[in-house]
């Protein structure tokens, strides 16, 4: 089986997605390293990305982090998304991202 | 327990689909579902537990903790405590018996982390989980997965945590176990606890309000910790990190997560306390090592996601 493809322009990264996975499971197994991994459940949004092209199947995903506006525009859970066709996908700075940092940089 | 706030009681967690959740509570962890009710909420509980349930398991549009209840000694104590929160300037809710199937009335309020916690008394005593009360074997046949022992503690992330300390401490009697300070005495993490336990509950500065970074189970042995390792490997579950040690309490560990995302701790071990005992301080510089004793180095992932 070939699979599909995701490409991220952000980062100009490619890999091949297997029927049934998440794109974050097939970037983790095939070692690239082009979006955040966090929880892996679609709770905390630390794998949000923008889907600029392709057509994908969305599981359960928080609403905090992935509202339903938020989906309409691709803005979606690289956990949670099940390509259907090759995909084009972006990274988005988050606003949690920024407040985490401001922890980080306190705890060191 | 100087002020009758005994143990930690129950944790009520929200999930994004309930069976996938009650799955892994009890298929891999090896709680034990005992109760559902009309709102669809699950109970479950670990095995040497006295009391029906610990852990409440609510389906939501986004994953989290609602709140996480202490066991109080008595009704009087439970009528002062309530007394002493609203003396302090705490606005506390009554939450009416039976709101919790077979638990007693509650006392409901929020710190300024932005956690909410409960006080109750009373809750249906069911006994250890598959022994008898006299002459009791030492473990019950018929566990599941890691055969979690007891549901242990949480961890919150959140800001404000002297005001936190203040309530925990000067209302509800905990003693500050194990600490993390800045160089200018900043302190931006507090384990406390109510027992010779090395934390009944803990804090780390946050700027976000009310995040939940874990809830922890407890284990007999490195080699359950181990165990569990494997266990999470088999059934393909989301880890975190571990198995490893933490400096901060010295308790052997692994994190992974429930398939909405909720952070999981099992481990063993652990420091103890008597009265007698100070704080034990680590400087905010070796946070790596205060974390993780082994790598010695800050994992983002286990600092920043939370749910």
């Amino acid at each position: 089986m070939v699979g599909l493809q995701v490409y991220n322009r952000t980062t100009g990264d490619h890999f091949t997605c297997q029927d049934g996975q998440s794109v974050l499971k097939a970037m983790e197994q095939q070692g690239v390293k082009c979006v955040p991994v966090g929880c892996r459940g679609g709770g905390c949004g630390f794998c949000k990305i923008r889907v600029v092209e392709g057509e994908f199947e969305c599981g359960k995903m928080s609403r905090r982090h992935a509202p339903p506006e938020a989906i309409e525009k691709g803005e979606v859970l690289a956990c949670r998304i099940y390509p259907l066709t090759d995909l084009t996908i972006e990274c988005i700075p988050l606003p949690e991202r920024t407040l985490a940092k401001q922890t980080t940089k306190l705890l060191r | 327990m100087k002020k009758g706030v005994m143990r930690p009681g129950h944790v009520q967690i929200r999930v994004l689909d309930l069976e996938e959740a009650v799955k892994h509570y009890t298929d891999l962890m090896g709680l034990i579902e005992t109760d559902r009710d009309d709102q669809g909420r699950v109970y479950l509980k670990a095995w040497t537990e006295v009391d029906k349930f610990s852990v409440v398991l609510r389906e939501a549009d986004e994953p989290g903790c609602d709140f996480m209840g202490f066991k109080v000694v008595d009704e009087a104590a439970l009528v002062q405590l309530e007394k002493d929160l609203v003396d302090f300037g705490v606005d506390v809710e009554r939450i009416p018996e039976g709101d919790l199937k077979d638990c007693g009335r509650r006392i409901r309020f929020s710190v300024p982390s932005g956690h909410a916690f409960e006080l109750y008394t009373d809750k249906l005593y069911t006994g250890k989980w598959g022994v008898t009360e006299v002459n009791p074997e030492a473990w019950p046949r018929g566990l599941e997965g890691m055969k979690a022992v007891r549901f242990d503690h949480c961890l919150f992330y959140g800001p404000e945590l002297a005001a936190t300390y203040d309530i925990f401490v000067n209302v509800l009697g905990f003693y500050l176990s194990e600490q993390v300070l800045e160089g200018d005495g900043t302190r931006i993490a507090q384990f406390l606890s109510l027992s010779t336990k090395a934390h009944d509950i803990a804090f780390i500065h946050h700027e976000e309000m009310g995040k939940f970074h874990h809830a922890s189970f407890y284990l007999e042995t490195w080699e359950d910790v181990l165990r569990a390792a494997d266990l999470i490997s088999m059934t393909d579950t989301s880890i975190d990190i571990g198995p490893t040690r933490h400096g901060l309490t010295h308790g052997q560990t692994i994190y992974f997560f429930d398939p909405s995302g909720n952070r999981n701790e099992v481990f063993c071990g652990g420091d103890y306390n008597y009265p007698d005992h100070k704080p034990v301080t680590w400087q905010a510089e070796q946070l790596g090592k205060a974390i993780f004793y082994h790598d010695r180095v800050l994992n983002e992932r286990f600092m920043t996601v939370l749910t």
